[in-house]
Parts: C-alpha cells; structure tokens; sequence
C-alpha cells in the first residue's frame, strides 16, 4: 500500500506502515523494548519466559553445555564454554533414537508428499467446482486443526484398532501413524494453496486451451507453475507438523519399537527421568524441522521469483 | 477442468478421501459415545475425574486466553506499524512453540524452571515448582497457543493502513483513544478469530501438558489428559468418548464461529496454515 506520502509521515513518528516512504529516516531509531509506552518491555519479557528461556535452556541441556567461570565473575570473555558433543551424538544414536529418527523422517515426507497432492486436488474442487455442500466442506479442512489430537487419537484407534468393526486392524503399524498424520496435516496442506488457487485469473488457462491444450497439459503447464510455491510451503508446514505430533499417534503407535516416532521416543525418555536424553534427541528434531521448513520455504522463495 | 466428467471423478475422488479421513471417525466418535444412551454419556462425563479435569482445563483457559489476546493484540500492533531493529526475529519467535513438537516444548520448560532446570533453585526457594503442578500446565498452554491472534490481525492491520488513525492523532486523540475508537474496531473480527482459535487450542493441547503435568488425577490432569488417561491407564472407554465427543464438540462449535467470521472477513482464511 504505497499511500503515505512522505508529507503524511513527517508528524507521526514511529506510527508510519512498514511500506511507507519515510519509516527510514523517522522510525529507525526506535528499539522495541520502547515502542507502546513500554509494552514492548514486556512482551519480550512474556516471550523469554514462555519460549526463549526455555529453548536456551532445552538446547543447553542437550548438548551438554557448560560454563566455567575463570577469574572474577562477569568477565565474560575470560569464561570457558565447553559441550559434551559426544554425549548428544551417544544420545541420539542410541538404537532406539536412531530408529525412532528415521521413522519419524520418512512417515513425515511421505505424509507431506502425500497431502500436498491431495491438498492442491482439494483446493481445486473447493475453488473452481460447484457443488451442494462446498461450503460445508470447506469448513470441515480444519476440523483436524480445532480438534485435540487425543480425541483424533482415540476415534482412530477404535476405528482401525484391534476392536475395529470395519475389520481393518492397524494397531502398531506404521500404516495407523500414517493414517493419523494424514488426519492432522490435511489442513496445512490445503490452505497453503487454496488462497493462491482462488487468486489466479482464469485468462492464462483459457488461452491454453483455446491453443488446443487439454485439461492435463494446462493444469500442469498454465496453473502448476503458479501453485509450486505454496504447495512447497505446505509442503514444510506439514512436515514440521508431522515430524512433531505426538497427541493422535500416542494410542495407535501401541509403544512397541517398530512404531516408536521420535516424539514418542523423547516422551518415554521423559516418563522415566532421563532429561539429558530427552534434550539431546529434542535438540536433533528440533534441527530436522528447522532444516526442512527452511528448505521448502528458500525453495519457494526462489519459485516466487522467478515467477515474477 | 476441460471435461465434465473428469470434474466429477475428481470431485468424487476428493470427497471419499474427506469422508474416509475426517467423515468416517467423527460419526463414529459420535455414535460410540452415546451409543449406550444419553444418560451413560451424561453419567461418564460428571463425574469427579472427569468434572475436576474439565474445571481445570476450563480455569487453564482462563489464564492463556486473555494473556495470550492482549500479548497478541500488542505484538501485531507493534509489528504492522512500527519498523526497528530484530522485527523479522521478533515475528518469527512467535511461531516457534506451534512449529515444533509439543513435547519438545513440554521438555524445554521442565529443563528450564523444574527442580533440575535452570531456575529450579531460585523458583522452589520462592515455592514454585512447575513439574507436576497446575502452574506446568498453564505456562506450556500459554506456549502452544500463542500466535494465533497475532496470525490472525497482522494481516488486517496491514490491508486497512492506518490513514484513519493519523486522522484521528490529527484530531488530537490520544494514543488509548485512537486504539478504542479507531483500530480496535475495525480489527475486532479478526480478535475474534484468533481468540476462537486460541481457545481450541489451549483447551486441546495434550502432549506439552503431558510432558510437564505428570498426570495426577485432580491436581494437573485436564480434559484432553483425562480422555488419554481413561483409555490408556484406566481402560473407561466410554469415559474417555465422552470426554472425546465434549471435545470434539467444542471444536466444531469454533469451526462454526471461524467460518461466521471467515464470511465477515475475507481475509482471514489465509492465516490457519
């Protein structure tokens, strides 16, 4: 929105928009502990309780890290850090991390895969299809993200657990955890692109066809192209989502090893105290999901613009 | 799609995976919670486990949700109006708790604030312990629901620019007036959403309060512990689809409300994912 006018900003300070002309030169100096009268302060403080703290404190434990004071007390640069990096790497290829690690690696790429194909099939019906009901199901997507993973869990594992009156029992299979993850992701797989999808203009695609293209050929020559990136976004999204849950597979999964995810593994870590284990494999998926969801969204960028 | 048939098979197709994935479990959560009749169900879900999990799950609530809203409201007032220095950083900290494993987050805060954390030491000296105890519960709660009214303005604040409020500064209204009188307003739908948003996710979040609540029936254990707990430890399978289908009707009561508002304001169904 390039409304503001250089003359609209000289009186107002820091209140400028982001995309304003003249933020640079009236607002830059502003830190955020001071913007709203000092709510800044607090926020920050509300964050470092609730998030930062705990992450430092998380990724400390995880890799062993120590400080040695050396001399008198503040001198910072005399202190000595040290990690144990030996300890996190015994703690996350201990055999059942490590197996816990990949399984949790594959199920989530498989499952992100496999929305992503059906969130862009969703998003098209949802857009460009008419039929009685659409709106009903286009708010049931995000029925799985309101819904409390546990209940998801239970539903799921009375319906494809031992007792299942379908008759399809897939109690500590890696098909059930499929099943679940697939339940949970659906809705970042299919709002990621169905924004996108509803805003692109329909001229490009009646152009194709009328040059004689099929459906086929024009939906992945002409609109593809254009979905690429939030597909990948989607993409990242569902694969942090499920590399992380726990909730909806902690029945299915059972607790036999073949079915044991990395966050099920830190969650038995922690049922019987050992912490430092617990850190360690957190800190290794933690960096897993960092390392993906930065990828996808890198990638994305890169489609975006070239797109542009 | 070029051909009418191909628009049906493919509506066919994604509508028998809808109903397999999201139709097939909620009909049966429902037909199995009051399939043995309406007072079983009622029966199951007063009482005292289920009630004392229930209360405590709706005081937690209470907690995260007006702190998370007020937090929220001010950090995307902050972010959609101001530019300084560590903005990006500062944006992004928000989605750190919903981008990683709760039980991560359940981890984190034990390794920070328990007895063997960080600030164990000076906090048990005050008498605060978090590990098994209700005051776990809320801070992993306000962890994992923190973003969504955040997510759910900045996007508005952006789209409606602030040419009214520096009309109304011009007017000579003060900061508190301008914010009453001239934002809030035109951005209380969007409150409103994210609100809806953080209540399901704080009266939903199971694994972080798993990890730091140690399930004591009574003292920590809230709605979504109670389900796990009657399934896993106890074998009440009708207590623990009672307590599912309260659940599960309480999100489709806020799928109701988000879609109300997604009609209201076009913008909002950009910012779930």
């Amino acid at each position: 929105m390039p409304t503001d006018t250089p003359l609209d900003v000289a009186p107002l300070e820091v209140h400028t928009s982001p995309a304003g002309i003249g933020w640079r030169r009236v607002a830059s100096r502003v830190s955020l502990p001071f913007l709203m009268g000092g709510g800044g302060t607090l926020i920050v403080a509300y964050l470092s309780i609730i998030v930062l703290l705990p992450i430092a404190a998380l990724i400390s434990h995880g890799l062993s890290i120590s400080v040695a004071g050396r001399g008198a007390g503040l001198e910072f640069w005399r202190w000595h850090v040290s990690t144990n990096f030996s300890l996190f790497w015994e703690s996350i290829t201990a055999p059942g991390a490590e197996s816990a690690i990949f399984l949790s690696l594959w199920l989530s790429f498989a499952v992100a895969a496999l929305n992503a194909v059906m969130g862009v099939a969703i998003a098209w019906v949802l857009v460009r299809d008419k039929f009685f009901g659409r709106t009903f199901i286009d708010s049931v997507i995000d029925l799985p993200f309101a819904l409390p993973t546990i209940v998801a869990g239970v539903v799921l594992l009375a319906i494809y657990g031992p007792d299942s009156p379908i008759h399809i029992d897939l109690f500590e299979t890696w098909m059930g955890l499929m099943l679940a993850l697939l339940f949970v992701t659906l809705p970042f797989s299919v709002r990621a692109v169905q924004p996108v999808l509803a805003s692109l203009d329909l001229e490009s695609e009646d152009a194709a066809r009328t040059l004689g293209a099929g459906g086929v050929r024009t939906f992945f020559g002409v609109v593809m192209p254009s979905l690429w990136p939030s597909v990948l976004a989607g993409f990242g999204l569902a694969f942090a989502r499920a590399i992380g849950e726990f909730g909806s597979i902690s029945l299915i999964a059972g607790g036999v090893p073949r079915t044991t995810t990395a966050s099920y593994y830190v969650f038995n870590l922690t049922a019987g105290f050992e912490w430092s284990a617990a850190a360690a494999v957190s800190v290794a998926l933690l960096v897993l999901s960092l390392v993906v969801l930065v990828t996808a969204n890198v990638v994305s960028h890169h489609y975006q613009k070239r797109l542009l | 799609m070029a051909s009418n048939a191909s628009r049906r098979t493919l509506r066919t197709i994604v509508l028998l995976y809808l109903a397999i994935l999201i139709g097939l479990p909620v009909v049966f959560l429902v037909v199995k919670a009051l399939g043995s009749g309406f007072g079983a169900f009622w029966h199951e879900i007063t009482e005292p486990d289920a009630l004392s999990a229930l209360k405590l799950s709706l005081i937690i609530a209470a907690i995260a949700v007006p702190v998370n809203t007020v937090v929220g409201v001010g950090a995307a007032l902050i972010i959609a109006r101001h530019k300084f220095f560590g903005r990006r950083v500062f944006d992004t900290i928000f989605d750190v708790p919903v981008a990683i494993s709760p039980i991560i987050i359940g981890v984190a805060l034990v390794l920070a604030y328990s007895r063997i954390g960080w600030f164990g030491a000076p906090l048990e000296r005050w008498g605060l312990n978090v590990l098994f105890t209700p005051l776990g519960v809320a801070l992993a709660t306000m962890s994992v629901s923190l973003p969504y009214v955040l997510r759910s303005i900045v996007p508005v604040l952006t789209e409606i620019g602030q040419e009214q409020e520096q009309a109304a500064r011009t007017l000579g209204a003060g900061r508190l007036r301008i914010f009453w009188n001239v934002t809030l307003p035109s951005i209380r739908w969007a409150v409103l959403y994210g609100v809806t948003l953080t209540i399901a996710r704080t009266l939903g979040e199971f694994g972080a309060v798993l990890v730091v609540s140690g399930n004591i029936a009574g003292v920590t254990q809230t709605l979504p512990i109670y389900i796990y707990d009657s399934w896993d430890q106890r074998f009440d399978v009708l207590g623990s689809y009672s307590g599912a289908l309260v659940l599960a009707l309480i999100s489709i009561a806020v799928l109701s409300i988000l879609a109300v508002l997604r009609r209201r304001e076009k913008k909002l169904l950009v910012d779930l994912a």
